[in-house]
């Protein structure tokens, strides 16, 4: 579905990306799992259309995604739900989910009932529906950032550091939503530093270090791997 | 009794003067809205759109039509006029600016250099031809885009790879001061820096209203405390308010609004959300061009100030002020310093300071910024991380 072949990306003079290749397929949950720094973020901001990359192809479908402007990209059905959350802050809840649904040209009861599906998933985000984004908690940006990037009804959906600074009781609630919204469909690649629970439901992994994958396997394979479970288990 | 005579006055004709100032003001706080960056360029699309009212006026084929249909016709030439102007000068400069140069650039850059091809090759052309000058003039027009277009299409694909884009606010400053001399340059080439003065008939001077606050007797006369307005100015207040209102509907409670107060707050979020940035870019200086279009014209044929082709720089500038003292960002905040500075600048006027009142603005400026930095409306606090 989503295919990433010898990608380079660089920031000026930093290399970023050192000839990267990923796949995802229809269905699955992808993990990628490194330290910080190592490009992560990198990787799905350059699929996603808003970093450029100086060499490689990146093919989605059918279609080749590289010279296609972000907004193109989630128009063929892939989405993001960035790092840092990056819910629209001075617009209500119920904006910021309008605005997930920008892309798609739906009359008003779509529009109600896809919303009612987000509260469905989040009930604590009807509870909020009026409030303004940036007066939430962060778990509650979190759930805003994953629904609204659901909103625009995405084949796949890449989720940056979703767990990032949420109580353990939360983390255990998102990983299973994610797991809830793969079931109904979504393929989904997901960014991680919880490696533990992201190894826990996804079906294959990829380890990024310093910008060049070193590892790819079954997720629960690379549970058992010692290298892994040094770096990123915690032993 | 005199006092609050002029008193009253004095802030009716400054909140008339303040809403044109609001007006202009909008193009600058949207536009920095989603670009973080000043447009100085903006007063001089004014001063374009005043220009365009005149001309208007002017013309024989509008002269036959009452007043109102006139001064309509008028004020959407100008909002039209403004609006491709303002996307035109987007398209040249400063998209090609943040995106880097590239091939789609080429249109707008052989658009812009056929009209001086035109303008002089036509003229040499013509004077030895036996074609009428316009038939001259449209087919060089048409030769000079297609084959420039060609031209610049091959050369800024090639180029693009060695000119980067660039984010730097600073480098987009300087490119619109450039622009802003183009376009002064350019108004005092074709329309001269003779002042020109014009109002439009039927609905200027014709009808005064007088609105009495209160009546007393002192001695046995009857005095009457109250504002004369004319109808010039009610209107320039009522189509002011007209537009804002449709401005703040649009931006408030519609899908595009909403687009474009993502893309201010969050660039690349609003990417992630399918939101074309570009065409929501665009949209806005369509949007401010448009209004500050508006603006000339209510300020120059409906209320008959007299203008040359250097009126951007002052107002463009008292405007600019006006965005920065509500709060640049902020759509209800340039209507707020807008009509602050209106009333301000009126006081300061038709007092012993007249003489002052175009530092006024600057004075009351610097003072709230000292107390609050973001402006009247703006955001005052840190934004959390
Ligand atoms: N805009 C930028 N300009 C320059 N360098 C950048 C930029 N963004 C990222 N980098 C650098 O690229 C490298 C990869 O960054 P990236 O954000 O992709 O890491 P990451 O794996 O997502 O890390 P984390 O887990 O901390 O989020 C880092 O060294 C970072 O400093
Ligand atoms: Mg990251």
């Amino acid at each position: 579905m989503l295919k990433v072949v010898d990608l380079n990306v660089y920031y000026g003079a930093i290399h970023a990306l050192k000839s990267v290749s990923l796949e995802v397929n229809q269905g699955e949950i992808v993990t990628l799992i490194g330290a910080n720094g190592a490009g992560k973020s990198t990787l799905i901001r350059t699929i996603s259309g808003l970093v450029k990359s100086a060499s490689g192809e990146m093919w989605y479908a059918q279609s080749r995604l590289d010279s296609l402007a972000p907004h193109q990209i989630v128009k063929l059905g892939v989405s993001q739900s960035p790092e840092g959350r990056r819910v629209f802050r001075t617009m209500s809840v119920h904006d910021n989910l309008l605005m997930g649904a920008y892309t798609r040209k739906i009359d008003r009861a779509t529009l109600h009932a896809d919303m009612d599906e987000m509260f469905t998933l989040f009930p604590r985000l009807k509870e909020r529906e009026k409030q303004q984004a940036g007066t939430l908690s962060g778990g509650e940006q979190q759930m805003l950032a994953i629904a609204r990037a659901l909103m625009s009804k995405p084949r796949l959906l890449m989720l940056d550091e979703p767990s990032l600074g949420l109580a353990p009781f939360l983390v255990q609630t998102i990983f299973s939503v994610i797991q809830n919204i793969n079931r109904a469909g979504v393929t989904i690649l997901l960014v991680e530093q919880n490696a533990h629970q992201a190894l826990r439901i996804a079906h294959r992994a990829y380890v990024l270090e310093t910008g060049c994958i070193t590892l790819t396997d079954e997720a629960s394979k690379l549970m058992e791997n010692d290298a892994v479970r040094q770096a990123y288990l915690g032993g | 009794m005199e006092a609050l005579q002029n008193l009253l006055q004095q802030t009716v004709n400054g909140i008339q003067l303040g809403s044109v100032y609001a007006l202009i003001a909008v193009g600058y706080t949207m536009v920095y809205g989603v670009l973080q960056f000043i447009n100085f360029a903006h007063g001089d699309v004014y001063m374009v759109g005043a220009y365009i009212g005149f001309f208007a006026i002017t013309a024989t084929f509008l002269s036959h039509f009452p007043p109102v249909m006139q001064g309509s016709i008028t004020l959407l030439l100008c909002m039209t006029g403004c609006a491709l102007l303002g996307n035109f000068i987007e398209r040249l400069a400063y998209r090609p600016l943040r995106n880097g140069l590239s091939g789609r650039d080429a249109f707008p850059w052989a658009l812009f250099w056929s009209l001086y091809v035109m303008l002089f090759l036509g003229k040499w052309l013509s004077s030895r031809s036996v074609l009428p000058a316009w038939i001259v003039f449209t087919v060089t027009f048409f030769v000079s885009l297609v084959s420039l277009s060609a031209l610049f299409k091959l050369s800024f694909s090639k180029l693009s790879k060695h000119l980067k884009p660039s984010s730097d606010r600073l480098t987009a400053l300087i490119t619109a001061i450039g622009i802003s001399f183009l376009l002064e340059n350019q108004g005092v080439a074709l329309f001269t820096t003779t002042p020109r003065q014009i109002q439009l008939k039927g609905i200027a001077n014709d009808i005064h209203l007088r609105l009495s606050a209160f009546k007393y007797y002192s001695g046995n006369k009857l005095h009457v405390v109250g504002v004369r307005i004319s109808g010039g100015e009610i209107t320039v207040l009522a189509a002011a308010i007209i537009l804002m209102s449709f401005l703040i509907y649009l931006v408030g409670h519609t899908r595009t609004g909403r687009a474009i107060r993502a893309v201010s707050l969050d660039k690349d979020a609003a990417a992630l959300m399918g939101i074309p940035a570009d065409k929501i870019i665009g949209l806005t200086f369509i949007i401010g061009s448009s209004l500050a279009g508006a603006a000339g014209f209510l300020n120059h044929e409906v209320s008959g100030i007299s203008f040359d082709s250097n009126i951007g720089i002052a107002l463009g500038l008292k405007a600019f002020v006006a965005a920065v003292l509500g709060g640049i960002g902020s759509i209800e905040g340039a209507v707020v310093g807008g009509l602050l500075m209106g009333v301000a600048e009126s006081f300061t006027g038709g007092s012993v300071l007249s003489s002052l009142k175009d530092a006024v603005s600057f004075v009351i400026l610097i003072a709230i910024l000292l107390l609050r930095p973001g402006g009247i409306l703006g955001s005052n606090v840190q934004e959390k991380v």
